[in-house]
């Protein structure tokens, strides 16, 4: 299973075999229904298999398949923000011909977990996690320091939405 | 939170192991019988701590390539209400109140929307401004770019299994 997506990776996904729109309907349903709740038994994807029509073997199957083509990222527990130890989002501005390089430093780092290129003035913005908002805090000073660039710390102060899983159009795609 | 659930929830990092067994297999890497590794996630979920336990999935390798962050400029007052109606639409996924920081970034109201296509994720963001009253105010659209990363969060160091498969 691939931890990390860099650009050349995401093409390799892209040529290991399952595309999106070759994925079957047991495929969807994998993805789409047990994105919350997964069965909390000994045998998970043995009930998977009973629910969905599908053998056990299949079923391990299809998520290895999903895993290997970076469609699947894990299996796991997201973490409702700030439970576990502290987070924030940073954004920094950096000049076009710098940010390969800038993204790799702040990719290096083992706290940050997300880190994309978006389309605006700042344009890299990654999570940071940590155990405690103080190595947060130090996280952001040493990639400001080792970049000579400003970061944005905008930490969460109010969710509405947590992550709760997203409706797949699969069928549709 | 326990230390077992820490220790837990950082085996868990690299995702529930796909084979038949996988909260033995889990157990056994914690030193923990099967039972409390399936008793310790049901009460993190009860809790709230874990606000899922399930397919974590890419959109982008789904198809997915539109993703946008959306943001807006609300007044204080005004920003619990529009929270709570940008995060009852479905096509939202996260929806967070975060810091402005003046001058250079002036938003206050964060959320994701994840689209096949660009349009339909700008038809999709205009919709939400109205039908959170966001019409009249200041937002930006960030698509995003490149991935340079994307994995789950790491709350401590990680166990040794986690850092063998990284170097595999």
């Amino acid at each position: 299973m691939t931890d990390r997506v860099q650009s050349a990776e995401v093409q390799s996904a892209e040529h290991s075999g399952l595309r999106a729109e070759r994925l079957t309907p047991l495929h969807w349903a994998l993805l789409d229904r047990y994105q919350r709740d997964f069965p909390l038994e000994d045998r998970p994807f043995a009930r998977i298999a009973e629910e969905q029509g599908a053998s056990e073997a299949e079923v391990l199957e299809a998520y290895r398949g999903l895993a290997a083509a970076g469609m699947v990222s894990r299996i796991g527990a997201v973490v409702r923000p700030h439970r576990a130890g502290w987070s924030t989002l940073a954004a920094m501005a950096v000049p076009p011909e710098r940010l390969d390089a800038v993204a790799a430093l702040v990719t290096a780092r083992p706290e940050v977990n997300h880190n994309y290129e978006r389309e605006h003035a700042l344009n890299l913005w990654f999570v940071v996690t940590a155990e405690s908002r103080a190595r947060v805090a130090a996280v952001l000073d040493e990639i400001a320091a080792e970049s000579g660039l400003e970061v944005l710390d905008l930490p969460l102060e109010r969710a509405f939405r947590v992550d709760l899983g997203f409706a797949l159009q699969g069928g549709a795609a | 939170m326990t230390p077992l659930d820490r220790e837990l929830l950082a085996a868990l990092e690299g995702g529930l192991p796909l084979c038949s067994r996988p909260y033995a297999a889990l157990a056994e890497r914690l030193g923990v019988p099967e039972a409390a590794v399936l008793e310790r996630l049901r009460a993190l979920q009860a809790s709230g701590a874990v606000s899922r336990f399930g397919v974590v999935v890419r959109h982008h390798e789904l198809g997915y390539r539109a993703n946008a962050m959306v943001v807006w400029d609300v007044p204080d007052a005004e920003v619990e209400r529009a929270g709570a109606i940008l995060s009852g639409l479905p096509f939202v996924t996260l929806c967070y109140r975060r810091p402005r920081r003046l001058p250079v970034w002036p938003y206050n109201l964060f959320c994701m929307i994840h689209g096949h296509a660009r349009e339909a994720v700008l038809d999709q963001v205009a919709a939400a401004s109205t039908a959170a009253g966001l019409e009249g105010r200041a937002r930006d659209v960030l698509f995003s770019g490149r991935r340079f990363k994307q994995r789950g969060a790491r709350y401590g160091a990680a166990p040794r299994a986690e850092r063998n498969h990284e170097a595999a």
